[in-house]
């Protein structure tokens, strides 16, 4: 037992502050409150405390245990066991860009690496050391936009098909700034089709058009015509991406995008039942100044030597106070670590080799599943990556239940946030997935349609 | 510190140097001494911009902080000095000739009455600096 303060040390303590007994200094607490009896179990050894919490957690489930088909932002890929070697060294322990370079060098070097991965991924100039995760990172595009324009331009035009969490965040960031329009979006609005009626909204007065690559359905919509327009009327496009996608896909700095954001979960960062995750934010070189978040750059110290530090800090809140773009530059030290230490050990060619598998693996799992009586291909007519949409002959939700006798989780259920999609499930599939496995849940799927 | 004649100056160390309706804003030598050196100019607004006196002109980023130069004056924007977007240090080194911030048409030339000439702007420099 940890006992700070010897019997001896109290009364003398006490004698200071003139009480005789631990109990005075509790007076001003009226008495019935004072000592209430807790209802709680005895005592046990740590032993036993570890034998009951062993229990409790035996109740969750992992993707360990199940073969999992649910993504919709999270995804089950593999991570090879030196990340997670790597990363859990001392040396590296810590949530926050480090101030000190003299004595953060290691730390500040593995952020730039991170910087130049991304901007490598992505085709983009320039990345921050990255925000707390997907969501916030769309936010911060958002919130970045918005203050290019200094406030002037007050629509935001977002995609139904952005991931409807992304689109929530957005709405919570944006909620002090007065006269915003986030629209786009509304139920009923159709997402179909979003280089037609999407495209007629933008305007003079749009900020930014927020869309996702691949969007939240899986699919990889031709955004060309949508970014040509957004800039010829001067608004800014922000790509949400999937980094895993960019193995194959061509980068977002290809489409002359101006910010691209997304989740760097699927880089080597387990799902831990939704986080700590990873927010990737990149930009064009012109925006540098408004980029919110911190930025390590490389230089060299006074003997000539390369060196690392945290540079056009005066972007930051602790300088420019409430005229910096944005007051959070929190970023996900290990986080980062992970995911450069992911990549670095897959190296270009095992990257694309993991895009390609989940690929190849999600078509063939749609091509089985769409021959199934009852189940249809939803979205047929735009090609997708490692996810698409489902119709199901049953309840989503009643599907999943069957499925988890047999060890599966099943895919996303899309009427919790889109009604017009009841009976349409969204599957994601990694390189994790076997055939087997693929042909096990396509027989379930069957099963469950005649039950 | 240099403090030229025939310019006005506000105590929030902005001078104007007008030219009948016509006048050219800049921040004095005494307020770049004061920021240190200057790394990012961020102006606020745009040729043709009617703005109001008390608006912000620009944000001034030094390595040592942030601030505002706000207009002493309302008028109508007729030009930026684009120069110090790629050289902000013409605002240390030459801050009433090459680093001008901006042109304007002055709507009502009495706002400038409270301002300071260049004797009354030094004494109150020297106060200031006890």
């Amino acid at each position: 037992m940890f006992t700070p303060h010897t019997p001896q040390e109290i009364v003398e303590m006490l004698k200071v502050i003139g009480v005789d007994r631990i109990e005075d200094l509790f007076t001003s607490v009226p008495e019935k409150y004072r000592f209430p009896k807790l209802d709680i179990a005895d005592r046990l050894s740590e032993m036993e405390v570890l034998a009951e919490l062993n229990e409790i957690a035996s109740a969750n489930a992992s993707t360990d245990d199940f073969i999992s088909f649910l993504g919709a932002g999270a995804y089950d890929h593999y991570i090879p066991a030196a990340v997670d070697m790597l990363l859990q060294r001392g040396e590296f322990y810590t949530a926050y860009t480090p101030y000190q370079p003299e004595v953060s060098q290691g730390t500040l070097q593995s952020i730039f690496e991170f910087q130049s991965l991304m901007t490598e991924l992505t085709g983009m100039d320039v990345s921050n050391a990255s925000h707390y995760d997907g969501a916030t990172a769309a936010a911060e595009a958002v919130n970045m936009a918005f203050h290019i324009f200094r406030g002037k331009r007050k629509k935001i035009l977002v995609s139904r098909a952005v991931n409807p969490q992304y689109r929530e965040t957005i709405r919570t960031y944006m909620q002090g700034q007065e006269n915003v329009q986030i629209i786009g979006d509304e139920e009923g609005t159709d997402f179909f089709d979003e280089n037609q009626t999407f495209i007629e909204k933008i305007d003079n007065n749009t900020a930014v058009v927020v869309v996702q690559y691949p969007d939240f359905f899986g699919r990889i919509n031709d955004y060309t015509k949508l970014i040509e327009s957004a800039h010829e009327k001067g608004a800014l496009v922000t790509f949400v991406f999937n980094p895993t996608a960019l193995g194959l896909l061509k980068p977002p700095g290809a489409f002359d995008v101006d910010i691209a954001v997304g989740d760097g979960q699927p880089l080597g960062i387990p799902l831990s039942y939704g986080g700590p995750y990873l927010g990737i934010f990149t930009t064009k070189e012109k925006y540098i100044r408004k980029l919110a978040g911190r930025l390590v750059g490389e230089t060299v110290d006074d003997s000539g030597n390369r060196a690392y530090v945290l540079t056009l800090t005066a972007r930051e809140q602790h300088i420019r106070r409430e005229k910096s773009t944005s007051n959070i530059c929190t970023n996900q030290g290990l986080m980062v670590l992970a995911a450069t230490i992911y990549l670095s050990v897959l190296g270009k060619s095992g990257f694309k080799q993991v895009a390609n598998l989940c690929y190849q693996k999600a078509h063939y799992a749609a091509d089985q599943i769409s021959r199934l009586e009852g189940y249809e291909l939803a979205f047929k007519e735009t090609p997708f990556f490692h996810e698409f949409v489902i119709k199901t002959p049953k309840p989503v939700n009643q599907i999943n239940l069957h499925l988890q006798n047999h060890w599966i989780l099943g895919g996303y259920d899309l009427s919790q946030d889109y009604p017009e999609l009841d009976n349409h499930m969204l599957i994601a599939v990694t390189e994790k997935i076997s055939r087997d496995d693929i042909d096990e849940f396509v027989m379930a799927l069957e099963e469950v349609a005649h039950d | 510190m240099k403090t030229p004649d025939g310019l006005l100056y506000a105590k929030t160390d902005e001078w104007i140097k007008l030219d009948g309706k016509e006048a050219v804003l800049g921040i004095t030598d005494f307020a770049q001494d004061q920021l240190s050196d200057v790394v990012y100019v961020e102006f606020m607004i745009d040729v043709d911009d009617q703005v109001t006196k008390g608006d912000a002109v620009a944000t001034v980023e030094s390595v040592k902080a942030a601030s505002d130069v706000n207009f002493p004056a309302s008028g109508k924007i007729i030009a930026i000095n684009e120069d110090l977007i790629d050289a902000p240090e013409l605002l240390n080194s030459d801050p009433y000739e090459g680093g001008w911030m901006v042109k304007m048409m002055i709507d009502d030339p009495s706002e400038l009455e409270e301002l300071l000439e260049a004797e009354a702007y030094e004494a109150y420099n020297e106060e200031r600096e006890g």
